[in-house]
């Protein structure tokens, strides 16, 4: 059973979607209990950073998901979600954000001046490392970005980028914690693929 | 590289797929979910759904229509028609709704723009206008294209983008349905003049007008109605044509 975080953030309905294609149980909750229970957890998110720390930090999901990780739990954080995976977070303000990998998240305008924004459509993974969430998949597969910050590592924890005037944090990897910038339930069958290694792992 | 995107855009009435014939392959050409899983199939980046009735009872239809359709596609949905409140986006959003735009509502409450982008993000918040050129210049019209207003096209889409929209859907009234091409010279002012993606709306009548419109103007996305329906040409087929005349797809 996979557990699919619900914080009063993002809109679930593909992503509960894509995992039952695949032939995945999950649920959308936001009960400790359920979230115990569950073999594996995906932290979604769209929206403002701070928002979304602030009502992780009031339903006490945060600790919770630190917990989870701690004890050998995989976690697929998605957009937002791998954002949150990082220390701090410049958006709208310095927000804090779960520290799982170090590094911060920083507005793409910083980097790029003559590129639109938000980063907005389908681009191409470069796989900086092996992982097995990239499993059956090549270099140049597409993906489906939006986004406005990028997640800056300052550790090792890059696992792909994306070519969009600099190399942009693609996806992440700490031990049995994952975060993908872009959003594999609207990838088509790369992202299905992805999703499927994630909980075949 | 960012792949420019093509997107398919379907009208929905009574929860049925208007236009469409020639779909030998598909037994039911109205079938809104039929068309969007065939379209996704044949390397769609992306779908717009339009309601347009947009009555109360038709709206319960065309939530169940977008439920179907994101429970088997998955690639970003649009929707639009009918939208002017913060309740229509959570209507829309919550039966799998990437994305949602406005049009009319936003020219009735210009603040819709801002108040949505605040609520559910700017990357959710589409501004959608219909352009005419007339003497005075390029202006927005609103109902569907039928209601002349004294809103400059441009100064419009730059107060979008100020408002928080994440993206612009530029519908030409001039090129509409003509098939003749893009409008090139109306686009070139928009993106000249914003910085959020662009996607090109009317006109698109053959293979060359979608590499005639990347290769003249800075836009993300094509956007065809009645080419795709009518299998003037195929998805694939386009996106083959556009790769090779160098413009950066996905395949």
């Amino acid at each position: 059973m996979i557990a699919i975080i619900d914080y009063g953030v993002g809109n679930l309905f593909s992503l509960n979607s894509s995992l039952s294609k695949i032939g995945a149980e999950s649920v959308v909750s936001g009960e400790r209990e359920t979230i115990e229970r569950a073999d594996k957890i995906i932290l979604p998110g769209v929206g403002a950073f701070g928002d979304a720390a602030q009502k992780l930090k009031e339903r006490g999901l945060d600790v919770l998901i630190l917990d989870q990780v701690r004890s050998g739990k995989p976690l697929l954080g998605i957009c937002l979600g791998m954002q949150l995976l990082f220390e701090k977070s410049y958006e709208y303000g310095e927000h804090k954000g779960l520290g799982i990998v170090k590094g911060e998240v920083r507005p793409l305008r910083e980097r790029i001046s003559d590129l639109k924004i938000p980063h907005m459509g389908w681009n191409e993974l470069r796989f900086t490392k092996y992982s097995e969430i990239f499993e059956g998949l090549k270099d140049g597969d597409y993906v489906y970005f939006v986004h406005s910050y990028y997640g800056k590592c300052a550790d090792d924890s890059m696992i792909a980028s994306t070519d969009y005037g600099f190399d942009v944090t693609a996806a992440v990897q700490r031990g049995n914690v994952f975060g993908v910038q872009f959003h594999p339930e609207k990838s088509g069958d790369v992202g299905l693929k992805i999703l499927k290694n994630f909980v075949n792992l | 590289m960012l792949a420019k995107r093509i997107i398919p855009c379907l009208d929905v009435r009574h929860g049925r797929v208007v236009k469409g014939t020639n779909f030998t392959s598909l037994k039911d050409v109205s079938d809104p979910v039929g068309l969007a899983e065939f379209y996704s199939r044949s390397g769609a980046d992306e779908l717009v759904f339009y309601d347009i009735v947009a009555s109360a009872e038709g709206r319960s239809l065309f939530c169940d229509v977008l439920k179907g359709v994101a429970s088997k596609v998955f690639i970003p949905l649009t929707v639009g028609g009918g939208i002017n409140s913060l309740d229509d986006f959570d209507r829309v959003l919550k039966c799998g709704a990437d994305k949602v735009s406005v049009n009319s509502g936003a020219i009735k409450n210009p603040s819709l723009i801002r108040e949505a982008a605040k609520k559910y993000g700017n990357q959710c918040v589409v501004l959608s206008m219909d352009v005419k050129l007339c003497d005075d210049g390029y202006k927005v019209y609103s109902l569907g294209g039928r209601v002349r207003t004294e809103l400059d096209a441009v100064k419009w889409a730059v107060f979008g983008e100020k408002s928080g929209a994440g993206e612009i859907v530029v519908n030409s009234i001039d090129t509409d349905g003509v098939k003749k091409g893009f409008d090139i010279a109306m686009l070139k002012k928009i993106t000249d003049a914003v910085n959020i993606p662009v996607v090109a709306s009317g006109g698109a009548g053959s293979i060359e007008d979608f590499i005639d419109l990347f290769k003249s103007v800075n836009v993300d996305a094509g956007l065809g109605a009645s080419v795709f329906h009518y299998r003037d040409f195929s998805i694939g087929e386009l996106k083959r044509q556009l790769k090779n005349s160098g413009i950066e797809v996905r395949l």
